[in-house]
């Protein structure tokens, strides 16, 4: 993949002080966020974190309360605001669990209006894509499975090739089989034509793989944004006597602590080193590697009284 | 088939040496490319290219511009090498204080692995 295709075929995201309120309260709360062109982005978060939000910002859906999106790269000279340009918004594809789709027409007249919504839609593709999820051209969207509809849902977006495209949980309908088949789709199609996909999910474990870079919300606030390797090991738990403990965590990001008796277990966040361990190991504490699904849960977890992070 | 606790890039790098040391991937044989790695494992083609360049730095791959990588031909040697030198401290050590704390005898020991290493 060289510099000069993901620039032609990747756009890249820049979000300043983004906050969107519904009635008064906070979706997304002064949000500074960018998203490099040409990678594969995990959009993290619980239900009601804000991804969906800022899903459809992006895509120019709706417009921010406060603060300011900008898209950049692939041939737009300037960056600019996604809602409301039609230059955006044709290169910007956000795939969302509803579909968005007209329920009385049938799935050939959807793809045909793609194709010609879509400056770089591939219609060979679509057509070898609606094959393997076993989606029958003639039938009216109505008459779709759920499955099936996500699986409609899946071929818009990968058939748009849009420089920046988005997967809303889109897959959630999806049984397992079809999910692989659109994982393989994603990363072969990927390949092809390296362009900016932001995949928004809370099933970390199943997409994690799949994923270049990460970024966690909670509460409409960014929680952590990173490679998505760099935070595999970098969570640990500490267990041990609840002096020993807290001397060794005193260095770290706790995100969570228990305590039974004497005995303290503590979950943080850091690079521990490997003379650290071995210290710790020999004063008795024992110090386990918390895998990126719970690192995840403790990230968004509900913060103890009194006490945000 | 990957662990979710350690960067998946020094997991794919781990996997190819052990194939190397195990004989399964040949000296000067070619690699799966980036992209077909990344397909038949399902993870991000990125991350695969991350554990490729740790392998072509370490010398274990070699690149053949505009062909692919190759395994270097003394990658085998270097790597048993390597591992030879942490053989002792890494595995036999901690099964002999794992021996020692099961009371399990050391004479029981030496004599299976007698008997394991002649079958």
């Amino acid at each position: 993949m060289t510099t000069s295709t993901v620039a032609q075929t990747a756009l890249g995201v820049r979000a300043e002080n983004l906050t969107v309120r519904f009635g008064g309260v906070p979706a997304l709360d002064r949000l500074d966020l960018r998203l490099a062109p040409g990678k594969i982005h995990g959009l993290l978060g619980r239900n009601g974190s804000g991804k969906s939000t800022l899903a459809a910002v992006l895509a120019g859906f709706r417009q921010p309360d406060d603060g300011r999106v900008l898209i950049d790269g692939a041939g737009l000279g300037t960056p600019m605001p996604p809602y409301e340009n039609a230059v955006v918004t044709s290169r910007v594809c956000l795939i969302r669990e509803s579909g968005d789709l007209v329920d009385s027409a049938p799935v050939r007249q959807v793809l045909g209006l793609a194709a010609s919504l879509r400056p770089y839609w591939d219609a060979e593709l679509a057509a070898e894509l609606l094959d393997r999820f076993e989606v029958p051209a003639g039938k009216r969207i109505s008459k779709l499975s759920r499955g099936k509809r996500s699986a409609l849902g899946v071929v818009l977006g990968l058939a748009s090739r849009a420089p920046l495209t988005i997967f809303d949980e889109t897959y959630l309908g999806m049984d397992v089989p079809s999910r692989n088949v659109f994982y393989d789709a994603l990363l072969a199609d990927y390949a092809e034509v390296p362009r900016t996909i932001v995949l928004s999910t809370h099933l970390v474990s199943e997409v994690s793989t799949l994923l270049e870079e990460v970024v966690i919300l909670d509460n409409g606030r960014l929680v952590t944004q990173s490679p998505v390797d760099a935070l595999r090991g970098r969570g640990a738990a500490m267990v041990g006597p609840a002096a020993l403990v807290d001397k060794f965590a005193a260095d770290f990001t706790v995100l969570a602590e228990e305590r039974l008796g004497g005995t303290k277990s503590v979950t943080v966040l850091g690079d521990l080193d490997p003379a650290l361990r071995a210290e710790a190991a020999a004063s008795g504490l024992e110090i386990g590697l918390v895998g990126l699904q719970d690192l995840f849960v403790h990230l968004t977890a509900p913060a103890p009284k009194g006490d945000r992070r | 088939m990957f662990d979710e606790r350690s960067p998946i890039y020094l997991q794919i790098a781990d996997q190819i040496k052990n194939d190397i040391v195990s004989g399964a991937l040949a000296e000067d044989e070619q690699v799966m490319s980036t992209n077909q790695y990344a397909a038949f494992y399902r993870i991000n083609p990125a991350t695969a290219a991350k554990g490729f360049a740790q392998l072509v730095d370490e010398g274990v791959l070699y690149k053949k511009r505009g062909i692919g990588m190759f395994v270097s031909p003394n990658a085998r040697d270097l790597l048993r090498t390597g591992r030879r030198e942490g053989f002792f401290a890494d595995v036999v050590d901690p099964m002999i204080r794992e021996a020692k704390a099961l009371g399990v005898p050391l004479r029981d020991v030496v004599q299976h692995i007698r008997e394991y290493g002649d079958a």
